[in-house]
């Protein structure tokens, strides 16, 4: 199976890694040469650097056959085009996105990818601690 | 009319101004702090400080009543992007206009059809390209919702066209020219209107049709 992420920060480096581990082939997008370095001293896989609304750097990556897109660049709305772009310009089968903000994540949801939300898990999971009495229990 | 604009930059700022002074409610949106103590001494409550691409800030900004307009011209093209897409499809806002920084990004905007956009650097290289004699088919405007291009041609010394009326072209359905001119003067194609080099060719065609129509007016005679 061939991943691209794009986006090589904390969560797009180690999603590309257990990728790797998993048998994939895996090529990585970013901005920074630096973010290389979070891959580790033996990266198997591609790196490619640039941003991930350029076509010719997403093409260079290898997004024409790419069996699932992941991204998580720092910018939500970079992110939104980005996963719209593999959707329905290169038809790609798998695509999955974070957005941070909670309104947007409820927005794009229902699109055809999958959206990631990890605002929305916080909230919920810091609420439900409280209202399901955990407080009082400590 | 009551026009909603995203980005206090100088596109909106300026845009901001125009609409006002000509009887418009205006309300801008800009995120950036230490720009935005300025826009609010110059336009008070009509300026809201906020990201325009969070839907509480773009609801602040009244995007539910909904306005008539909404433009899009913040420095960043994913942030304009996005912001069109929630106001058309979250708000229903009956139209939106985009700015395109970088026109690469074109593409994008063409992809999942928020139009009509504006790219000044797009514009500035089909003035300058009009402006170079060269014969290549030059881009002048591109009717986005009617799907039809305006180009023009200069028909070369070589050409095979030249010497040949209009009529004679066999120009495909999805062609026509519109205008000659020559010398300075501008005339209506008609089919009799015989082309003639150095002639600068005005055409409406659809998108797509680019390569028949350089191979028509373009090809030069063989030697």
């Amino acid at each position: 199976m061939k991943a691209l992420v794009v986006g090589c920060g904390r969560v797009g480096s180690a999603v590309a890694k257990i990728l790797v581990e998993h048998g994939w082939d895996v090529s990585v997008i970013d901005e920074t040469e630096e973010a290389l370095s979070r891959l580790g001293d033996a990266w198997p896989g591609e790196f490619h650097l640039g941003h991930g609304m350029d076509t010719a750097v997403l093409e260079e990556a290898g997004v024409e056959d790419a069996d699932a897109v992941l991204i998580a660049t720092a910018g939500d709305n970079t992110n939104i085009v980005v996963a719209q772009v593999a959707k329905e310009r290169y038809g790609v089968p798998a695509v999955a996105v974070r957005i941070l903000d909670p309104a947007r994540a409820e927005f794009y949801a229902g699109r055809g990818f999958h959206v990631v939300s990890p605002t929305r898990t916080a909230i919920e999971s810091l609420a439900s601690w409280a209202t399901d009495g955990r407080p009082a229990a400590s | 009319m009551f026009v909603l604009v995203v980005g206090g930059g100088k596109v909106g700022v300026n845009v901001t101004r125009k609409l006002l002074g000509t009887g418009h409610e205006v309300v801008l949106v800009e995120q950036d702090r230490q720009r935005y103590p300025r826009l609010e001494e110059e336009l008070e409550h009509r300026a809201v400080l906020g990201d325009g691409t969070e839907m509480f800030v773009l609801e602040q900004a009244g995007i539910r009543r909904p306005p008539d307009v909404l433009a899009a011209v913040t420095g960043d093209d994913e942030d304009n992007l996005v912001i069109c897409q929630l106001a058309r499809e979250a708000y229903d806002v009956p139209k939106v206009v985009a700015r395109v920084n970088d026109p690469r990004n074109q593409q994008h905007f063409d992809l999942l059809g928020i139009s009509p956009t504006v790219s000044a650097t797009s514009m500035v290289m089909a003035l300058i390209q009009h402006e170079v004699p060269e014969h290549e088919l030059v881009h002048l405007l591109e009717l986005r919702k009617e799907n039809l291009e305006i180009v023009e041609v200069e028909i070369g010394d070589g050409a095979m066209a030249a010497g040949k009326r209009i009529e004679q072209l066999r120009l495909p359905a999805s062609a026509r020219l519109i205008s000659v001119m020559r010398n300075g003067r501008a005339e209506i194609a008609v089919g009799a209107t015989e082309l003639q080099p150095g002639d600068q060719v005005l055409a409406i065609l659809e998108p797509g049709g680019e390569d028949e129509l350089r191979r028509l007016l373009l090809r030069e005679k063989a030697r």
